[in-house]
């Protein structure tokens, strides 16, 4: 089982600001990063830059980033401009 | 909407991508990444979302509509700016208020009655040409319709509109950003050449592209390989037939040809005009305004706004008014002319002024008759305006039709204006649009006005339908000892009894006689004991014709009843082709020939049956055969059923064993292949189970006891219930199996079915290899029926391959009780010969339409193996392997 390394619950209203912090906190770490998106109800293109540039941090440090929640209307939108496969899913 | 682009990119428009610069193309390509994320974002937004963001930004844009106009007058040089505003209006006011309350989210339409719904997926990334001569009304127009269906667009305005075009869409992009939209919803291209647009244009993630511009533009996205909505250039033809109201026509047309100085491509090109009221119409033009050119004016006209190498309009003249055009080719107008009029003789390269003219120049032409008039129009329309627009001012409906089937044009507007009109919403119910579909007349994918729905990939989500099923027998049915007795309840004046030599000797003919209605005169006609031949039939059709009859009553087996289905219906419609209405079919309700339903004649039918196995008193099915041609011709519809039944047992009282064993296995064949048919329904489950039921226990007593009146009656019964069971649900594969054995090899066909029916039921309740659509039912049923009819036999059989077993055994057994026998080779067949036939016996097997209703849908090679079954006979329910899972 896969250790994890940082658990966030994100916040509709911060998305972007929280994502940027939970970037910072990957310094060192190890396993997986979850982040809770069941209080997300809808991304915007600010979210999707923060979450690319999220990915691509968490890829650098060898992080595999965990989408816990996510709805559906959101997994679309990360199909469509073809980044999901940056992510793993947990419902 | 075609416009005076046509002229400029002609031959310009290419699919080159070379010479974009690295960076230019790392633009380009940022520009379709920000406008694919915020589609991507749109998907999440609900109709309201929409609607919230839509309505502030028709606002802006109605706001925007003279500034906007104003802007593209200084920068194009076309047009005229009041008119301008109109069309930024109407692309802002006009588009909403037919947007606003229609649904593009989610679920767009419902259509309770098919069970079927319309839902909406945006297309993604739109890009977006625009022309010069509509350059503000476009972008705004587009804007609303990319907003409504949650798409973004890459707008690439025409060089020389660019500036009034990125206003535009910094407006509407303001505004919806400002109201919720996207980030990234709307971008314009920076100072653009053909590569960007090619660049763009080949796009992998660009869903759609909407070129409204010239041909050049249009064909450049259709050659793309990405689905495009690409408008075609016009040149429309009026009509102005003597019927017409000449001031209001005039008036029109005018007003038409001179919005914003002609410059949209609905606009009147060639009025050709009756020549009753050609001076009138000529006269009305000139009091409004209008300047007629004489001969040479016309000359110097054509000169100046026509390119002679090209044949088409010169772009100086585009959007330019008609004092200017005049000045221009030297010609003397009042300074307050609107409009120059100039007679043409005729439509072609020889005469100049007859192609599209995006200015205020219109030509006429003085037609001699309808005809004439209808020609030139033609001429007109496929002189460059295929699939545009048309236009015709009459009040004679019959030209008015005419006039609409010979145009090939996506708009033919009748007494109203060109430009005006196709612009939709204002003289008509047309959509309104500023993009003209011309349909392949245009090279185009579409007639329509461009609207949302053409912004959206509309889905269907198609629910299982319940299909409609039938249950059709004859109306009356009478059975049981004495029922024969029932002919005398139907009066008659001339009725013919249908029989053959045998029943007339045994005196059953008479019995029939005694019951008809006194004062019926009564004819009858007897034909040989076969499947009915084509000549015999029209026998006795011309006997029914000769004797007027009004009822025929058809004594005797399925051959003597249906020769007289089918003497009724050559009798009732004479003209009815039996070999085309024996034209093969899937489905009776789709079939492609129907029966006839209008009669000459009418006749009442009775079927008196005397065999107790073909059910053809009340089924819809005739056979007859063919000599001269050498084949069987199977005829199938309800009209065929006999109007009222008789199962009386005292004629088959006498039936010899073994017609007894054969028609009755032939009526279990029926109740056994309707239970399991595709088409089998409760209606008819509860005829085949209970017809199974009654035959398990009479055969056998009514085979070897002959004289028990009750297993005759019971028989005689079961064999019409089966029969009513088959007529709904039809059979399967077994009767497919034993047709074509039984033809190639002269074996009865009730001891055909018995050769094969074990093997069948075995073969139905395993694993298919192929399932049949079946709509009707719900999952696979046949071993599951057939374990139910185990159970009513009472069989016994714990899971429900033991009762299919059970089945099968209790089948063989009756078999062997009725003396049948179990094998082909049984029959003194060799194997050889069998293996000789094999080929064409399968052939025949699958090409009969009897298993198309069969549960399990027959490879050839099964029907091979099928046969090979039945060639050794028994073991079949030892052999039976891979039934059904019990979940299944």
């Amino acid at each position: 089982m896969a250790m994890i390394a940082v658990w966030l619950k994100i916040d509709e209203k911060r998305v972007a600001p929280e994502l940027q912090e939970a970037g910072a906190r990957l310094d060192g770490a190890q396993g997986e990063v979850v982040l809770d998106f069941s209080a997300v109800r809808r991304i915007d293109p600010c979210v999707l830059r923060a979450m690319e540039e999220f990915a691509g941090i968490a890829d650098g440090k060898g992080v595999k980033v965990v989408l816990r929640g996510l709805n559906v209307g959101a997994y679309k939108v990360l199909k469509l401009i073809k980044v999901a496969q940056r992510f793993s899913f947990v419902s | 909407m075609i416009t005076g682009d046509a002229v400029h990119e002609r031959v310009q428009i290419s699919l080159t991508t070379e010479g974009l610069s690295e960076e230019r193309i790392a633009y380009l390509a940022g520009l379709v990444s920000q406008a694919r994320t915020a589609a991507a974002v749109f998907t999440q937004f609900t109709q309201e979302d929409v609607d919230r963001i839509l309505k502030p930004m028709v606002l802006a844009g109605l706001e925007q509509a003279q500034h906007l106009a104003r802007m593209a007058v200084e920068e194009t040089k076309l047009g005229v700016m009041e008119d301008k505003v109109i069309k930024n209006m109407v692309a802002t006011e006009f588009a909403y208020n037919y947007v606003k309350d229609k649904r593009t989210v989610g679920v767009i339409r419902e259509y309770p009655e098919r069970n079927l719904l319309e839902m909406a997926e945006p297309i993604g990334v739109i890009f977006s040409l625009t022309p010069i001569t509509n350059p503000t009304s476009t972008v705004l127009f587009k804007c609303i319709m990319a907003i409504k269906t949650r798409n973004a667009v890459i707008f690439s305005p025409h060089p020389n509109a660019w500036r009034c075009c990125s206003e535009a869409v910094k407006i509407m992009y303001e505004s919806a950003l400002k109201h919720g939209a996207p980030e990234g919803v709307f971008t314009c291209l920076e100072s653009h050449t053909l590569q960007d647009n090619a660049y763009l244009m080949r796009h992998k993630d660009v869903g759609l592209i909407d070129a409204t511009g010239g041909p050049g533009a249009v064909k450049a996205a259709y050659s793309s390989g990405k689905p495009a909505l690409g408008v075609g250039p016009g040149n429309t033809p009026v009509y102005l037939e003597k019927t017409a109201d000449v001031s209001t026509a005039v008036v029109d047309i005018i007003l038409s040809k001179t919005f914003d100085n002609g410059t949209i491509c609905a606009s009147e090109q060639t009025v050709v005009i009756d020549d009753q009221i050609y001076d009138l119409v000529l006269k009305k033009f000139a009091e409004l305004r209008a300047h007629i050119c004489n001969e040479k004016e016309s000359e110097l006209l054509a000169r100046t706004v026509i390119d002679p190498e090209t044949g088409f309009m010169q772009p100086k003249a585009i959007g330019q008014k008609a004092t200017d055009i005049a000045r221009l080719a030297g010609i003397p107008v009042k300074p307050n002319t609107k409009l120059l009029v100039a007679p043409i003789q005729g439509v072609g390269r020889e005469h100049p002024l007859s192609v599209e003219k995006l200015f205020p120049v219109l030509s006429v032409y003085r037609a001699k008759s309808v005809d004439e008039a209808l020609k030139v129009c033609v001429d007109v329309n496929h002189a460059g305006g295929l699939g545009h627009t048309a236009v015709i001012f009459s009040r004679n409906d019959e030209v008015i039709h005419k006039f609409g089937e010979l145009m090939n044009a996506g708009r033919i507007l009748v007494n109203s204006p060109g430009s005006v009109g196709a612009v939709g919403a204002i003289y008509n119910d047309l959509v309104p649009t500023f993009s003209f579909g011309c349909g392949t007349g245009g090279g185009n994918s579409t007639t329509d006005n461009v609207n949302i729905y053409h912004y959206l990939n509309v889905k269907r989500l198609a629910r299982r339908t319940q299909a409609h099923m039938w249950y059709r027998v004859p109306k009356e049915i009478y059975f049981n000892l004495n029922a024969v007795e029932n002919v005398r309840s139907f009066p008659s004046r001339t009725t013919i009894i249908v029989t053959n030599p045998a029943l007339e000797r045994f005196g059953h003919v008479d019995i029939v006689r005694r019951y008809v209605p006194e004062g019926t005169h009564v004819h009858v006609s007897v034909i040989p004991d076969a499947e009915p031949e084509v000549k015999v039939i029209m026998q006795g059709v011309e006997a029914l014709n000769f004797y007027k009859a009004d009822q025929i009553i058809a004594l005797g087996g399925g051959s003597v009843i249906d020769a007289a289905k089918i003497m009724k219906l050559k009798y009732e419609a004479p003209e009815a082709d039996l070999e085309e209405l024996a034209a093969p079919f899937l489905d009776l309700r789709k079939r492609v020939i129907q029966y006839p339903t209008e009669k000459i004649n009418r006749a009442r039918l009775i079927a008196i049956s005397t065999t107790s196995g073909t059910g053809s008193e009340v089924t819809p099915f005739a056979v007859l055969t063919d000599k001269q041609r050498g084949r069987k011709v199977t005829l199938a519809d309800y009209s065929l059923t006999p109007d009222v039944a008789i199962i009386d047992p005292q004629f088959v009282m006498s039936m010899p064993k073994g017609l007894t064993a054969d028609t009755g296995i032939d009526c279990l064949t029926h109740a056994l292949e309707a239970a399991v048919s595709t088409y089998a329904s409760a209606y008819t489950d509860c005829n085949a189970m209970q017809a199974i039921r009654m035959v398990f226990k009479y055969l056998p007593i009514a085979f070897e006891h002959p004289g028990d009146e009750e297993a005759r009656c019971m028989m005689h019964n079961a064999a019409c219930i089966a029969a009513m069971a088959f007529s709904n649900a039809a059979v399967g594969v077994n009767h497919a199996l034993a047709h074509a054995f039984g033809a190639r090899f002269g074996v009865a066909h009730g001891r055909a079915n018995a050769l094969m029916l074990p093997h069948v039921i075995a073969y139905n309740a395993a694993v298919p290899t192929k399932f049949l659509p079946s709509p009707y039912q719900k999952g696979y049923l046949a071993h599951k029926k057939y374990a139910t009819v185990a159970d009513l036999l009472g069989l016994g059989g714990h899971s429900i391959d033991e009762k299919v077993r059970n089945l099968v055994v209790a089948t063989e057994q009756l078999l062997d009780r009725l003396g049948f026998p179990r094998s082909i080779a049984e029959l003194g067949i060799s194997k050889e010969e069998f293996g000789r036939a094999m080929p064409d016996l399968t052939k025949i097997a699958f090409d009969d339409p009897s298993w198309r209703s069969n549960p399990r849908m027959p490879l050839m090679s099964e029907l091979a193996e099928l046969f090979w079954e039945a060639y050794q006979g028994r073991g079949v329910a030892n052999a039976i392997r891979e039934l059904q899972p019990q979940s299944a």
